[in-house]
């Protein structure tokens, strides 16, 4: 027999899989290239400058450990993203839970004096969650109850959250000491523990790799999660089967911001010895350009939040080292998220592939037709 | 309390409300258009942005205030096109796109500045200009309405007769039914042989050089240079201004007067000695309260099954 070894003919299913990803990377490689375009126009010495940029980030134990400490904040507010638009939610309100997240970490912190570490964290960790479910909760309310969409009502509170957060540290809550808008310092307890000496990764990673897991198996494994990406992929379906649909996205989102709030929590009780932001931080919407990368799934989360934890680091360094300033690092970002959403990229690519795995098909069907009738 | 009442019973203060409605207005008009054509977006903030900026860059390069501003009608209408060109062409999400660009327009204007003026936060190195104020003849001697409505930058007085152009154009014009058509059902208009995706594009441009028109006030008239992150929003304040004006002219023209008393206000009281923070996040909470209101009243409506809209919107 000639044709045991015939070659595996892919499903449509498997292609779309296949572009899917190529399309990220392909994505990542047009990003990269405008990068090195503007960097090559800009540059007086282009070529250090485009190696400093991509080689510099693993050229020394301390800038590596830059990476995945840049790399924690992102874990969170990824997962937080995978919980929130896995539900088709445009609830961009994980920026504005990140940073209240911050000063409800930040308030238990500093007020309350609890000498048992573990304890001390937690708390913090767990009123930071809750300021960030809280913050997620009103553009979720609003969708349920009166129907507006979440995309505008959660960029509003992401605003509010920020001048409470700010207005709260500057008025009540500031170290006149400090010599700058900022809050007391934290108690000793309630800092996060550095794992490896000369860089600045903190304790944080290892909750941030249980709240990766933890996600994954919530939305892929178990009946709520399919639940809440059944109500994603099709509300009306999700109805018509019987699921609680408002029940379900008020969940997908409280957790979503309780995530983020931890998020916000552990960064700075991690990275800073007092709350100091001036702002929102910008690491929500980050996490909003983690989880597309990574496609909502929290298994490939952490790969997305470390290679742009990478590309912002060889920002960082490239800045320091030469006259580009750190803001390429947006461009790189706006040029990937365009091209991972965009369906038609590469679609006639796509399309002669599936023709010819259709091809493909038919012929060995013939050929099997064949052979019966030669038997 | 009483110098707080002496503040805002103010011809000063109305002219700031005058003032700072300005760039809501251009917004809220721009997302009027936009929605009408069916291709309603969360770009307005990065148009501004864009236009903000290039209308200072080449005003400051061609020293011709003409030039400053058709250069930030351009930057605006480049968004436009892209995002245009990502959702129509590519089939792309239309909120993510969004979501891109306004990242895109906040990273790239700090970028560029950057490389014109070694300079981060603003733009003050450029010789950049202004467009000019303008008083008019007989309003500005009468007492109390001259002070409030004399005086104001040229690009003020633009958009608030700009609702009319706008009526006019939508309503009035075989291009404003066109753009209607298609923002109503773009499978029947498509049916009739009317060309959907230009019919979308044309609308995104319309649309874009009017929001620009804000973003060039706040750089060439509100303040007299380029800071990052300038627009802070207003984008967003101009779609739910257009929200709950439910795209209608005159709604959505007071809508966005009302949100630039809120801003006004804000602005106002920051000098008084209360915490600023708090009247900064007023303009966003009368958003949010505002958009609550709205979509309440119309989710009772849609109860009645006649008035139920057939289509699914994202924004």
């Amino acid at each position: 027999m000639k044709h045991t070894k015939t070659q595996k003919i892919r499903t449509p299913k498997e292609i779309e899989q296949i572009f899917n990803i190529l399309r990220v990377f392909i994505a990542i490689a047009i990003a990269l290239l405008f990068a090195f375009v503007v960097i090559l126009l800009v540059s007086e010495d282009p070529v250090s400058a485009i190696s400093s940029f991509v080689f510099g980030p693993f050229t020394t134990v301390r800038r590596f450990g830059e990476i995945i400490s840049k790399m924690i904040p992102l874990l969170f507010t990824g997962a937080a993203v995978c919980f929130i638009f896995s539900a088709n939610q445009t609830n961009m309100a994980v920026e504005g839970g990140f940073t209240v997240g911050a000063l409800g970490a930040t308030i238990v912190a500093v007020y309350l004096h609890i000498s048992n570490s573990i304890l001390h964290i937690g708390l913090a960790c767990l009123l930071g969650g809750v300021f960030g479910m809280l913050a997620c909760l009103v553009p979720a309310f609003m969708y349920i109850r009166f129907n507006s969409k979440p995309i505008v009502s959660s960029l509003m509170v992401n605003y509010v959250c920020m001048y409470i957060a700010v207005g709260l540290i500057n008025h009540g809550m500031r170290d006149n000491t400090a010599g700058y808008n900022a809050s007391k310092t934290f108690d000793e307890s309630a800092q996060l523990p550095i794992l490896l000496k000369g860089t600045p990764i903190h304790f944080g990673l290892i909750l941030g790799v249980i709240v990766i897991v933890f996600s994954y198996y919530y939305i892929y494994k178990s009946k709520n999660g399919y639940e809440i990406r059944v109500v994603g992929k099709n509300s009306g379906f999700a109805t018509y089967c019987g699921m609680p649909v408002n029940s379900v996205i008020l969940k997908s989102q409280l957790i979503g911001g309780f995530i983020a709030g931890i998020g916000g929590a552990v960064e700075v009780l991690g990275m800073y010895t007092r709350f100091q932001y001036a702002g929102n931080t910008g690491l929500g919407f980050d996490g909003i350009m983690v989880g597309i990368m990574s496609g909502y799934n929290p298994r490939l989360v952490p790969l997305a939040a470390f290679f742009y934890a990478y590309v912002k680091e060889g920002a960082a360094i490239l800045a320091r080292s030469s006259d580009i300033p750190v803001e390429l690092v947006s461009i790189i970002q706006a040029i990937i998220i365009m091209l991972v959403v965009a369906e038609r990229f590469l679609y006639k690519q796509k399309h002669k592939m599936m023709v010819k795995a259709a091809e493909m098909q038919l012929a060995a069907q013939e050929n099997e037709a064949k052979e019966a009738e030669a038997v | 309390m009483n110098k707080i009442m002496e503040a805002i019973f103010s011809a000063s203060f109305l002219y700031s409300v005058v003032r700072i409605s300005t760039p809501l207005m251009f917004g809220a008009m721009g997302a009027l258009i936009c929605k009408q054509g069916g291709v309603l977006h969360i770009a307005f903030e990065a148009c501004m942005l864009f236009a903000a900026f290039f209308g200072v860059a080449a005003s400051a390069f061609t020293q011709s205030v003409l030039l400053g501003v058709l250069a930030g009608m351009l930057g605006g209408i480049l968004i436009m096109l892209l995002l245009g060109y990502f959702t129509l062409k590519l089939n792309a999400d239309v909120v993510l796109t969004g979501i891109a660009l306004n990242t895109l327009a906040s990273g790239g204007t700090v970028f560029l500045m950057y490389l014109l003026c070694g300079e981060k936060g603003t733009s003050n190195l450029l010789p950049s200009l202004v467009c000019p104020s303008v008083n008019i003849p007989i309003i500005q001697d009468i007492p109390v309405l001259g002070q409030v409505l004399s005086g104001h930058n040229i690009l003020t007085y633009v958009a608030f007769v700009l609702p009319i152009f706008v009526y006019l154009l939508i309503f009035k014009t075989p291009l404003g039914l066109r753009i209607r058509t298609v923002g109503e059902n773009a499978n029947a208009a498509a049916s009739v042989g009317i060309n959907v995706t230009k019919t979308k594009f044309i609308t995104l441009v319309i649309g874009g050089a009017v929001t620009s028109l804000g973003g060039i006030f706040m750089s060439m008239g509100y303040l007299s240079w380029f800071a990052r992150d300038m627009v802070a929003g207003r984008g967003f304040m101009a779609i739910a201004a257009q929200n709950l004006g439910n795209a209608s002219v005159l709604p959505t023209f007071i809508t966005a007067a009302a949100f630039g008393l809120a801003n006004a206000l804000a602005v106002t009281l920051q000098t008084m000695s209360l915490p600023a923070e708090i009247f900064q996040a007023l303009p966003y909470a009368v958003t949010l309260i505002g958009l609550a209101c709205y979509s309440s009243s119309v989710h009772k409506a849609k109860k009645h099954p006649a008035k139920k809209a057939s289509k699914e919107e994202k924004i």
